[in-house]
């Protein structure tokens, strides 16, 4: 037996959550399925003027991300929370809010990262140029991540409310406006051949700020959900 | 030390207890003692800090709970009625994974030889969904056995156990309090430490 550190902290919660989402393969897949389904819809519903899917393009893959990572939120914690587990971490005697940004990154893994890599075979659909498509990875690169630890502050508040899923996507869409603002932005300027340093360094700027301040309140609005 | 003062705990509008005091003393054992609803488990989650209290000061080794808050965690150690095992991992890995979050790395050489004292030899490596109510709570009462803290809170540990296993819990807490550990508990079964008077508080 040894004392674990809070690094060691860190990479357990990841390595747990990881184990846990490939043992529930389907919750996974769902949240993947889902954003392929919608982005492909659109082209079917629109038509295939390839003017008008190029323009769209972007737009309608920002905003299936946004929806499919919605989709997920709802389990982040309530799992934990209905089988005692999330009182145990709340009781381990380091930061919880280590802890929380650990579900964070697991959260991201499973359903962020599976997005941004499934992204530029969706993007071809609308006919996006190697360009676009590598400046939408970057854009969704650092988007996704913001998108789950905003999220998390929403899914602790609702945390065992009856109806949360709801709840959840309306507290927390509003908030990811900036990163879909800033996400499509990216894409439409260097479509135009405009610069896209200003709105990567503003996404970037939004995930830093979204490191250091979410896993500290979504640890306080846990607390007060757990009463 | 663990001492309460004057404490008073309310769920909704009703108020469950009010001026309650105690303290608990190193190789000491109490039992919290009601009725269903008389706040028994409020208590102990008020202990734990999950619920604020409306009124009174836990402190523990002279200095508040709320203060030290995780310099606390790392002394205590809380059981509830949830098991706080996931169906989908073994025993083995949930009691890791538990005692990791207790701040302990425990090894599988540790874990398994825990594991198989809680009387799971053979089921280590099972996903827990697969294992009875009775064995569930066995692994989640092997954390008692590897847990380092001082302070056991113990809400209903004899829930869906076997006579067997009552034994055992009896025998892992009189170790517990020889170490000079302490153990505050609620229970509707009997439970006896041989050699060790049991304090009781009531709720009424």
């Amino acid at each position: 037996m040894k004392k674990s550190s809070l690094l060691d902290l860190l990479v357990l919660v990841i390595r747990r959550d990881l184990v846990l989402a490939m043992r529930r393969r389907a919750d996974v897949l769902t949240t993947l399925i889902f954003f392929v389904m919608v982005v492909s819809l659109f082209p079917l519903g629109v038509g295939p003027e390839m003017a008008m899917l190029r323009k769209m393009a972007a737009g309608v893959l920002w905003v299936a991300a946004l929806l499919s990572s919605m989709l997920s939120l709802g389990r982040l914690f309530s799992a934990d929370y209905l089988d005692g587990t999330l009182e145990q971490m709340m009781l381990a005697p380091q930061s919880l809010s280590m802890l929380v940004l650990g579900k964070m990154v697991a959260h991201w893994m499973v359903s962020g990262l599976p997005l941004v890599l499934m992204a530029p075979v969706l993007g071809l659909q609308f006919d996006m140029s190697v360009e676009a498509l590598g400046v939408l990875i970057l854009g969704l690169l650092l988007g996704s991540p913001v998108l789950s630890m905003i999220g998390a502050i929403g899914a602790a508040l609702t945390l065992g409310l009856r109806g949360g899923g709801v709840l959840l996507s309306l507290l927390v869409l509003p908030l990811t406006i900036p990163v879909l603002i800033f996400g499509t932005g990216a894409v439409e300027a260097i479509s135009s051949g405009l610069d896209i340093t200003s709105h990567l360094s503003f996404l970037g700027a939004l995930l830093l700020l979204a490191l250091v301040f979410t896993p500290w309140v979504t640890a306080q609005a846990l607390r007060i959900s757990m009463e | 030390m663990l001492e309460v003062s004057n404490l008073a705990c309310s769920r909704g509008d009703h108020r469950l207890f009010s001026e309650l005091s105690f303290t608990l003393d190193f190789g000491q054992i109490m039992q919290v003692q009601g009725t269903n609803g008389s706040g028994k488990t409020s208590l102990l989650r008020t202990l734990c800090g999950f619920i604020i209290p409306d009124e009174g000061d836990i402190t523990w080794r002279g200095e508040s709970t709320r203060e030290l808050d995780e310099e606390y965690f790392a002394e205590m150690m809380y059981l509830g009625h949830l098991n706080s095992i996931k169906d989908e991992l073994s025993a083995l890995e949930n009691l890791r994974i538990s005692s990791g979050f207790s701040g302990v790395e425990l090894d599988e050489k540790e874990a398994i030889s825990a594991l198989s004292r809680m009387g799971l030899r053979g089921r280590e490596l099972l996903p827990t969904k697969v294992l009875s109510q009775g064995q569930r709570r066995r692994v989640a009462l092997a954390r008692l056995l590897v847990s380092q803290a001082k302070l056991w809170v113990l809400d209903e540990p004899l829930a869906a156990l076997d006579v067997g296993a009552v034994a055992l819990i009896q025998e892992l807490i009189a170790e517990h309090l020889k170490k000079q550990g302490a153990v505050i508990f609620t229970t509707h079964q009997p439970l006896e430490v041989a050699g060790i008077e049991m304090r009781s508080i009531s709720l009424s």
